[in-house]
């Protein structure tokens, strides 16, 4: 296997130091005297091929900080750049390349479109950028996922855990710097649960693919590298790697 | 992302079929108008041409001048001696002269005549001698040789089972005479000559018959082997007389044609209401399109999230629409093929049967229709696609997101209402503008019907909860919980219920307005038969508007029951620069008919004499014309004569049976060698009874054309062509009503899809199937009576500008209330229809699957 299959090309370009970084973000919906402040001012670095977990209860605002984070929501004050971008002062044209080049999706309902194969799904963002697919490494990654025997199934004839796969797949496939997974074990059992974050950790040690990754489950959160506490928008703990008893630990800890 | 686009459109093929269906039939009703009236012009052109085969140039009377109405008695005829002299030119080889006729009509075996429903009953001699120029060939027997022998064309001897050696009654020019069947004939390669018939008899039987003693209407001419035509041209030319003129055989054909011009005014007419259903397919399929990518949000979100630019989702919905189009055109255009059988039906159910050719489907056809179906469809999908790009990433990890409002959203309200106010500004500007050209006024009332429809529909949505509520109310009384819900859910999303309402507003806005028109037609025209008719009887040819032979009112004179029998002349003179209509009157003219003198009195008619004519107001008012104005006449026989205005006469609103100008029957009789009444009023001795009707028509036994009527039965035999005319306009706008029931099946398929989940807790907490499928049913009658109700008042709305602006032609506003209460109930009728699909899917829905479905 050839250095270039290993290595994530976009990463490899990727600038040194931090692929992401977020200084003193806030996010506030409503106006007047019914706003939400979801979050109230969160900086975080992300190093290169690290997989990151955030984790807080419901209305901790760490939903809204992957969307912040991913680009698909817009911080109400604070900075952010992606890859070295500063984000804020994109459009949504450049958003939209930024996206196909730097960063994949892993979705808690999957979000795969029903009238495309396995495969098909998988290809996708190479065929909206106009990309040709590298064989080999697609080979590889369906091989990684586990469905080679599966590549022309419709989303309907998978498993969930299957369809999961499948979106991994789709994420890694164009070798984004960045892969932002969100609750992508929210909607599987928890055989299923642990195969994919099996399968996740796996992409983060084999390709050195940079993920984070938002969980409210304790087991996701023991795969990380780092686990970040959120509470009533802020980060509220920083923390190494950990087994799924510390996690809880913490949780209690933290009165969640 | 092609494919994403086709794969997606294969995925719904339920909703592709249902949107295409729009299309479909809007296609259809453009290709099917191409077929028909290409074939029936084919057929005409079969016809003109096979009448001048083998002939190089074709020698014809000279009208003196064309008119629209001018028939072939009006053309004067050629003398026979012409003929002769044309043999004996060098350079011809052959040559043969025919005398024609228009009014010869074949008697079935009950005594009434073949009706032709306005197409010509044609009669015609042929010289056996010369079948080279014989457009007919014999089925059976042989061409007839005597004075008493006929030959009838196949469809009618099929019609009536005439056989060669049967006895057959022919009316021209006089009482009904008896012949024998010679022969039995076919128009050349012609299909179907339509619903004219044919009588030939030898030319000396002809001649006499018609009239036309020692005359031909046409001589055809051969040249011998290698004689250019314009070298025959220029030796027949000056043999001829000032009253004839030699063409060659297509410049004569091209000059035929112009008689059937009326074959392109079918087909614009035609084309316009399959634009108005294609009109209607816009609105459904944007409708429809608009539905589906409301559904479609995670889906066009994920597509963003994982880098498909804004450009790149345009384009995979326009392409959608394209795939949908290109498939729905093709389907179309050969749907028209079906179509244009059907049209013809209809035309014929309604008397209008025209001569065909085999079908012609022509290249033309094809790309017009094709071109149409496609860009319609595009242009329909602009608007849902801009729409889809407004799907912002997000939404592919939100629950229930909802499209951000565009931009421009808050201009919204604004432009609905401008379009509306240029809409109705362009309308009655084009209604009630003085001195505004023709084509203009058209363009102003089209442009304006079609951004009133527009403008109406940007506007439903706030009309939509007050329209609902209140046209829901019998559905709450009568539905239960089940008809509650149904009005409910038809207000839940004003927009969309708007704009499926709005494609059947258009239908019913159009059917009411042709209903208004109607009705306000017809009570002008009863007005005036009341104000003019003071006569006990009228007599008019069967059909009611072709003139017929003079020959009835001089029958009808024996009868000792009548007391006063006057003829209308009709035919046609040119006078002041322009071809008009001329009628002729006798002085008892003033016993029975009644009218308003302006200038002059009930004895004008008696002082006409052979210098006189009046006119009405109108007229009077456009020439300046006044008492003692001279005019010169010109006749179709080249004859002119100078006459002197004797009295003027107020034109009532509904019409009269009298022309621009009018004079003595005398006069006219002296101008026209075949005279013809449009028709003849008689007073009797006894009044309208049984008796007097009997008496009246016993001489005219042998008449089988006329036909004696009462006022009532005449005014009933005037509007019976207004109905089916109307009844024809209701079939063709019945195309875009059924559009826009796809478009409520559309609607109501895609909404039940939406609310799967919601069905399955109604069902969980105990609503039955039955109740299921009531709730959808009302909701589908709900928003069919929106439409239906905003189309009767915008179609009461235009029916009234419309009268106003056409009040001088005698155009009164009529309600017909009792048709409006038929639209009312057609358009529940269409709301039920149109829910049977969707209500059968929604009560099939699995309780379980519905709560567990994502």
């Amino acid at each position: 296997m050839s250095e270039a299959l290993t290595m994530p090309a976009a990463a490899a370009e990727a600038p040194a130091g931090p692929v992401l970084s977020a200084k003193n973000l806030t996010r506030r919906y409503g106006e007047g005297e019914t706003a939400v402040d979801a979050l109230r001012g969160v900086s975080l670095d992300v190093p290169k091929g690290q997989l990151t977990a955030v984790m807080g209860p419901s209305g901790s605002g760490k939903s809204t900080l992957m969307h912040i984070l991913a680009g698909l929501d817009k911080p109400t004050s604070g900075e952010l750049s992606i890859a070295g971008t500063a984000i804020s002062k994109l459009n949504d044209t450049d958003l939209t390349k930024l996206r196909r080049r730097h960063i994949g999706f892993v979705f808690q309902f999957f979000n795969l479109l029903p009238m495309l194969t396995a495969e098909e799904n998988v290809l996708l963002p190479l065929s909206i950028a106009g990309e040709k697919a590298d064989k080999a490494w697609v080979g590889e990654l369906m091989s990684k996922i586990g469905l080679e025997d599966r590549r022309e199934h419709r989303p309907a004839e998978l498993s969930g855990g299957q369809q999961q796969r499948v979106a991994i797949g789709r994420a890694l496939v164009s070798r984004p710097t960045i892969v932002f997974a969100d609750e992508p074990t929210g909607n599987l059992d928890s055989k299923t649960s642990g195969e994919i974050l099996e399968l996740m950790r796996d992409s983060v040690d084999a390709y050195s693919q940079t993920t984070v990754m938002v969980t409210h489950d304790p087991r996701a959160a023991a795969i990380a590298d780092r686990i970040l506490f959120l509470n009533d928008g802020l980060i509220v703990k920083d923390l190494g790697r950990a087994d799924a008893h510390d996690v809880i630990a913490v949780m209690e800890q933290l009165g969640q | 992302m092609i494919r994403v686009a086709i794969r997606g459109l294969l995925g719904r093929k339920l909703r592709a079929a249902l949107t295409g269906i729009a299309i479909v039939l809007g296609v259809a009703m453009i290709s099917g108008t191409f077929v028909l009236t290409d074939t029936i012009n084919a057929g005409f052109d079969d016809i003109f041409t096979g009448s001048y085969k083998n002939a190089d140039v074709v020698v014809t009377g000279k009208r003196a001048f064309s008119a629209d109405e001018a028939s072939a008695t009006e053309t004067p005829s050629v003398p026979a001696s012409v003929l002769a002299k044309i043999r004996r030119l060098p350079d011809v080889a052959a040559a043969a002269g025919t005398v024609t006729d228009e009014t010869t009509h074949l008697i079935k075996r009950n005594g009434k005549v073949f009706p032709t429903m306005g197409a010509p009953a044609l009669g015609f001699s042929v010289d056996p001698r010369y079948q080279q120029f014989n457009p007919l060939t014999l089925v059976s027997g042989h061409w007839p040789q005597s004075s008493s022998e006929v030959a009838i064309d196949k469809a009618s001897a099929d019609d009536e089972g005439f056989q060669v050696g049967d006895s057959i009654k022919v009316e021209v020019n006089g009482p009904a005479r008896d012949f024998a069947v010679a022969g039995i004939v076919k128009y050349g390669a012609v299909n179907s000559i339509g619903s004219a018939t044919i009588a030939v008899f030898d030319t000396e039987t002809a001649q006499q018959l018609f009239n036309k003693h020692g005359q031909f209407d046409v001589i055809r001419i051969q040249s011998k082997g290698g004689v250019p035509t314009s070298k025959l041209l220029n030796e027949v030319r000056p043999i001829l007389p000032a009253t004839a003129v030699a063409r060659d055989a297509q410049a004569q054909v091209k000059e035929d044609k112009k008689d059937v011009a009326f074959v392109n005014i079918l087909q614009y007419a035609l084309l316009a209401f399959g634009g108005i259903a294609l009109f209607v397919g816009a609105f459904v399929i944007a409708n429809t399109l608009s539905i589906t990518i409301a559904q479609r949000m995670r889906e066009f979100a994920t597509l963003r999230t994982i880098g498909a630019t804004r450009r790149q989702v345009l384009r995979s919905v326009v392409l959608e629409a394209l795939v949908i189009g290109v498939i729905a055109s093709l389907v179309g255009l050969f749907a028209g093929l079906g179509l244009a059988k059907g049209l013809n039906g209809l035309f014929v159910s309604v008397g209008i049967d025209l001569p065909k050719a085999s079908t012609v489907f022509a290249t033309r056809t094809i790309v017009v229709a094709l071109i149409v179906g496609i860009v319609v469809t595009l242009l329909a999908s602009l608007r849902p696609a801009l729409r889809a790009t407004r799907v912002p990433p997000i939404a592919a990890v939100r629950e229930g997101s909802v499209l951000p409002r565009s931009r421009l959203a808050r201009f919204g309200p604004a432009t609905a209402l401008t379009v509306l106010v240029i809409a109705v500004a362009m309308l009655v500007y084009g209604v009630l503008g003085h001195g505004i050209p023709t084509g203009l006024r058209l363009l102003l009332l089209g442009g304006g019907v079609l951004l009133m429809f527009v403008g109406v529909a940007l506007n439903a949505p706030r009309l939509v909860p007050p329209l609902a509520s209140l046209l829901g109310w019998p559905a709450t009384r009568m539905g239960g919980a089940a008809g509650q819900l149904a009005r409910d859910n038809a207000i839940r999303n004003p927009s969309r219920t708007a704009s499926t309402a709005a494609a059947l507003m258009i239908g019913l806005a159009l059917v009411t307005f042709v209903a208004i028109f109607g009705a306000g037609l017809r009570s002008s025209f009863e007005s005036a038969v009341d104000d003019l008719f003071i006569a006990d009887y009228a007599l008019t040819s069967s059909n009611t508007f072709t003139p017929m032979s003079v020959e009835a009112e001089k029958a009808v004179r024996l009868s000792p029951a009548a007391t006063v029998v006057s003829g209308v002349r009709a035919g046609s003179a040119k006078f002041l620069g322009s071809s008009h209509n001329l009628t002729g009157v006798d002085a008892n003219m003033p016993k029975v008919i009644h009218v308003d003198w302006q200038a002059g009195n009930d004895t004008v008619p008696a002082r006409l004499g052979k210098d006189g004519f009046f006119v009405n107001d109108d007229y009077a008012k456009s020439k300046h014309l006044h008492l003692g104005s001279s005019v010169s006449f010109e006749f179709p026989s080249g004859k002119s004569v100078e006459l002197k205005l004797k009295g003027i006469f107020k034109e009532p609103k509904g019409g009269s049976p009298f022309g621009e100008a009018t004079v003595s029957n005398e006069l006219f009789d002296r101008y026209f060698p075949r005279p013809e009444n449009e028709m003849v009023f008689i007073n009797t001795k006894a009044g309208v009874n049984e008796t007097t009707t009997a008496a009246l028509e016993l001489p005219l036994h042998d008449f089988a054309d006329a036909d004696v009527q009462t006022r009532s039965q005449f005014k009933h035999n005037f509007e019976e062509p207004i109905n089916r005319i109307l009844y024809l306009l209701y079939v063709l706008l019945a195309l875009s009503v059924v559009i826009s029931l796809f478009g409520i099946v559309n609607t109501l398929v895609l909404t039940i899809f939406e609310r799967t989940r919601e069905l399955g807790m109604l069902r969980a907490v105990g609503m039955t199937r039955r109740q299921v499928r009531r709730m959808i049913r009302h909701e589908s009658i709900v928003t069919s009576l929106i439409g239906g109700t905003l189309g009767i008042v915008i179609g009461i709305l235009l029916g009234l500008l419309v009268s106003r602006a056409l009040s001088d032609e005698g155009i009164v506003f009529a309600v017909p209330y009792m048709q409006l209460v038929y639209f009312v109930i057609a358009t529940i009728v269409a709301g039920i229809l149109a829910a049977i699909l969707p209500a059968r899917r929604a009560a099939r829905l699995n309780v379980l699957e519905a709560l567990q479905y994502e």
